[in-house]
């Protein structure tokens, strides 16, 4: 590390230490960002201090790498991680910013970054698990993501990836890396369509599994989800969560294989996710004025929203649907009509956030009646149920946990 | 005197083309207020959907096209094609097409995509359109023309297309913000029982008396039966307050959505 890296480090510390004790945020973006800006290379400093393993996805990246991280420390292994979910370069640069122990390093990365900081960080293992419509007006469309994972595994044909089989796009970007391939099952398949690699229509089976005239087809997998057991080959290992959803069981699947690969026991590992309670504050449990309990979940897109809207079934509790449309949810609020809110119908719902008007509206036409009330901590205290659900959209979410805890 | 709608043989068929393909941008929502503003009034309605896999039913009212994938949309081009006899027998029998994003694109002649690969239309109706940067990405407002007599139309969009209308073809409205065509300062099509546009939102749930002039198109009645629009007039307040701030109050709001 250069003198003016070293320079460059400690004035993003400083401007992240400012930004937290004015409680603007939680200092990791704006300090990588003084970071860069001081010394733009900085990123491939530090490839060789750790070993490092990058987790990307649209949905779950945050908690697969929460669930990593907890297994690797389960094992006894220091971690350096961007828990806070700060997955630009600049939060990753704040993260692995020296001096700290020698250690792993579990990152995760915004999908559109991925290809931008394997090369410079030298990455040993990657982990690819979705890809699905998400901030159209922002990310593009999603056959163009897959295509810039792609040219990371076509550019590193040796470069370790677990990757998920049941989703085209993850299995048609990680293929030239031959990966260790983990069938996770039936899941969102409103962008997938026509095939990755020949844009015909692909056939899906019922079971989740989908092929192509081309010769494209689900690949064969080493590991595999069936239920909430993880199988392989003999060896089946019960992925039983305290987090909530059928899609952090999916989560923790590859993160327990992400972690046999780095070498700790899959059952630890799987017991290691099983404590884990709360996300940077996603499930977490938060007390309201009146003394009900109110739980917070993120979701940010139609893939995200389709199965928090189908475990939100298996409870009555009063929910709160909060929307924002700034640039980190997406400006476009078009989305709202590709999740299925009908799900909610006949359930105490209200409607909130700036965009609290979109979502009444589209509740309405879904046959949902809702409650109109643009604060969600306000939303939650007036709407029944004993106990509350609060769906946040990414500012919401972040602005919501503030406000809460 | 207007026919009574309630006595229609049939419930009125909403059909939504190809929403595996064109179902990206949220236009299945243009399906479901059709059908719930005709159920409101107590006109039988269904939603058909129309998968990419069979060809096109030549039995439907509306003929619903929406916004996809560029990937998407070279394969809904040729599975159109093999159906446009079906779509014109529809229209002889009158049959109303609303088409968005990239499903207006491919009611037209011909889209030559950003990298000179040329596709057919489906030529329902005279316009050309050719991709090109910058996408045009944000909230629009289109001033339709008069004689609609439509309000102003509010939606997003999200597009490399630039569409030239043939001559004498005129366009939903004249653009008051935002790309839309991205030619003329115009956005849209408006011909004979057909009409197209950029916009999202989806545009049918922020423009209601825009749905109900489809509707009215196939129900062959000058105007409907007025629905409780309160909630959507409220949110077409905020939009267009929002897309026509200006000075310091725009400035703010820029800033204020730039964080995160």
């Amino acid at each position: 590390m250069s003198a003016r890296g070293g320079l460059a480090i400690a004035a993003g510390r400083a401007a992240g230490w400012a930004s937290r004790v004015t409680g603007r945020g939680a200092g990791a973006q704006i300090s990588g960002r003084v970071m860069l800006r001081l010394q733009p290379d900085l990123l491939d400093s530090m490839a060789t201090e750790d070993a490092i393993t990058l987790v990307s996805a649209t949905n779950g990246k945050t908690t697969t790498t929460r669930l990593l991280v907890a297994a690797l420390e389960a094992a006894g292994r220091p971690v350096v991680t961007n828990g806070t979910g700060a997955n630009l370069a600049a939060g990753i640069v704040a993260t692995l910013a020296p001096p700290h122990p020698p250690s792993d390093a579990v990152l995760e990365v915004d999908e559109r970054v991925l290809s931008l900081v394997v090369d410079p960080l030298d990455a040993r293992l990657v982990v690819l698990a979705n890809l699905s419509r998400d901030q159209l007006d922002r990310y593009g469309e999603v056959r163009s993501l897959a295509d810039q994972w792609r040219e990371v595994a076509e550019a590193h044909p040796d470069l370790k990836i677990i990757a998920n089989a049941s989703d085209p796009h993850v299995a048609w970007s990680a293929a030239p890396a031959s990966p260790t391939w983990v069938e996770l099952g039936a899941g969102w398949r409103g962008d997938v369509a026509t095939c990755p690699a020949c844009d015909r229509l692909l056939d899906w089976s019922d079971t989740g599994s989908y092929r192509c005239e081309c010769g494209f087809a689900t690949p064969a997998a080493e590991h595999r989800l069936e239920g909430d057991t993880l199988v392989t080959g003999n060896r089946r290992v019960p992925l039983e969560l305290a987090i909530p959803g059928r899609w952090n069981v999916l989560n923790a699947a590859m993160a327990v294989v992400a972690a046999t690969e780095l070498g700790v026991d899959a059952q630890l590992a799987a017991r290691a996710a099983a404590d884990v309670t709360t996300v940077s504050g996603r499930y977490a449990t938060y007390r309201l004025a009146d003394g009900r309990p109110a739980t917070v979940l993120l979701a940010k897109n139609p893939a995200g929203w389709s199965e928090v809207l189908a475990w939100l079934e298996g409870n009555d509790h009063g929910v709160v649907l909060a929307i924002n449309a700034h640039v980190a949810d997406g400006r476009d609020t078009s989305w709202l009509w590709d999740a299925p809110f009908e799900r909610l119908r006949g359930r105490r719902v209200a409607a909130s956030g700036e965009r609290a008007l979109d979502l009444a509206v589209r509740l309405d036409y879904g046959g949902v009646d809702c409650v109109l009330e643009p604060d969600p901590v306000a939303a939650a205290a007036l709407i029944g149920g004993d106990e509350v659900n609060v769906v946040a959209s990414y500012t919401q979410f972040t602005a919501l946990t503030r406000r809460l805890s | 005197m207007t026919t009574d709608t309630r006595t229609r043989q049939s419930a009125l068929r909403v059909g939504l083309v190809y929403p595996d393909l064109l179902g990206t941008y949220g236009d299945r929502g243009n399906a479901v207020v059709l059908v719930e503003r005709c159920r409101r009034r107590g006109i039988p309605a269904e939603l058909v959907e129309l998968p990419a896999s069979s060809p096109l039913p030549d039995s439907l009212d509306i003929y619903l096209f929406g916004g996809g994938e560029d990937s998407s949309q070279v394969l809904a081009a040729q599975n159109m094609a093999a159906s446009a006899s079906s779509l014109d027998r529809a229209r002889a029998g009158g049959a109303v097409v609303f088409a968005v994003c990239a499903g207006f694109q491919l009611i037209g002649a011909s889209y030559e995509t950003g990298e000179g690969e040329i596709l057919d239309g489906l030529g329902l109706v005279d316009m050309a359109t050719v991709g090109a940067s910058p996408r045009l990405i944000g909230e629009v407002l289109v001033e339709p023309e008069p004689a609609t007599g439509l309000p102003t139309v509010t939606g997003f969009e999200n597009h490399a297309g630039r569409t030239t209308l043939g001559p004498g073809i005129g366009p939903l409205g004249r653009v008051v913000q935002g790309g839309g065509n991205g030619v003329d300062g115009v956005d849209g099509v408006l011909a004979e029982r057909l009409v197209g546009t950029y916009l999202h939102g989806p545009v049918l749930p922020r423009n209601p008396a825009l749905a109900d002039s489809l509707l009215a198109m196939v129900l062959g009645e000058e105007e409907l039966q007025p629905l409780d629009d309160s909630l959507v007039e409220a949110l077409r307040r905020e939009r267009l307050a929002a897309v026509t701030a200006t000075g310091w109050r725009a400035r703010r709001q820029e800033l204020h959505l730039n964080r995160g």
